[in-house]
């Protein structure tokens, strides 16, 4: 998938090197240093999302196919992407600085964190 | 920043900026934007979504142990009157509405306030109709037989998928004070960060119904 950004805006190093220029006394709000994608990016990524949206549902129909053991590694793989392509294009973290990638990644990993724990807690201690 | 703090506050105003400042307390800060160089609103909803994923961590772990405990009496738990042909319009819908926000987004960020207006707008529509698909659900599975209070597998899936209806519901009370604001001029292409905070919201309750729909509904119990 090409990205439709151009210049420096396009990619996590320049928002690093936008953030050194910001330590170096030159801030500003971010949100108008970068780019978003044009309108047909979006739409591509979201056919993108229907597409795998759909093989996911079609997995619910095992008549049809069945996926065996391959089911839930297939399923939460889809979910992963689904889940990446949301993030990184429509909450453009793909494009903007890169502190609130570090934020949201570690919400998330505490929630993993908050899953093991209270699995470990129902199994080992329960 | 204020213009007033970095210049003399009326014509006849001659203090220099700083002058009336604590010793060593400097007023550079003030002809500048924040600090860090991101913007606190954006940085503050990120702050916050960064917590949402804990309550929803700890609401979608909670289901995972439950979901197949049916109580002492035995009673039916949400995966035995699972709609997955129903779930997966609703999903679709959902998802589409992400496409919806970052159009709205774009066309306000290009000053196009009409297509800003008319994009909000379908989005705020879109999540209405995940809501209605919710509600006939939530009363489908209560004729069948799954109450919130019969087990502890029921009473974890109404907690997690309602509390998640609940920030849709206010997901389309923003979206729907932007569509206002808008069609009465008071939206303006300078307030697109406003529109992008509202998307940033909107876009998360999307991304913790792509891990409920795989996890709990697709997911073979």
């Amino acid at each position: 998938m090409s990205t439709t950004t151009t210049g420096h805006e396009g990619t996590r190093d320049t928002a690093q090197e936008s953030s050194a220029e910001s330590d170096a006394g030159h801030a500003d709000a971010d949100h108008s240093e970068h780019e978003h994608p044009s309108d047909w990016a979006y739409v591509k990524i979201a056919l993108i999302l229907a597409v795998i949206t759909a093989v996911e549902v079609f997995t619910y129909f095992e008549t049809v196919l069945d996926w065996g053991s391959f089911l839930i590694p297939s399923l939460l793989i889809m979910m992963v992407v689904k889940f990446w392509l949301v993030a990184t294009w429509f909450m453009h973290l793909k494009f903007d600085n890169p502190i609130f990638y570090k934020m949201f990644v570690g919400g998330l990993s505490l929630a993993v964190g908050v899953y093991v724990a209270a699995l470990a807690a129902f199994e080992f201690w329960a | 920043m204020t213009a007033a703090t970095a210049a003399p506050a009326t014509p006849g105003d001659n203090t220099a900026p700083g002058e009336n400042t604590a010793p060593g307390e400097s007023t550079a800060h003030d002809d500048h934007g924040p600090s860090t160089g991101i913007s606190n609103t954006k940085l503050a909803m990120w702050l916050f979504l960064g917590s949402e994923c804990l309550l929803f961590g700890g609401l979608i772990s909670t289901y995972l142990l439950y979901k197949t405990r049916r109580g002492p009496d035995n009673r039916a738990i949400p995966t035995d009157v699972f709609d997955i042909p129903f779930t997966s319009i609703s999903s679709f819908v959902l998802l589409m509405s992400s496409l919806t926000m970052v159009l709205a987004l774009s066309a306000l960020t290009r000053g196009d306030n009409h297509g800003a207006r008319v994009w909000l707008l379908a989005t705020s529509m879109l999540g209405g109709v995940f809501i209605g698909g919710q509600v006939y659900e939530f009363t489908s599975f209560l004729r069948e037989g799954v109450g919130f209070t019969n087990n502890p597998a029921s009473s974890a899936f109404y907690a997690l998928t309602g509390f998640h209806g609940v920030h849709v519901s206010l997901g389309i009370v923003m979206l729907m004070s932007l569509f206002v604001a808008s069609w009465q001029g008071k939206l303006r292409p300078e307030h697109s960060e406003t529109v992008e905070i509202v998307g940033l919201y909107w876009h998360f309750v999307d991304v913790v119904w792509i891990f409920i729909f795989t996890v709990i509904y697709l997911v073979p119990a």
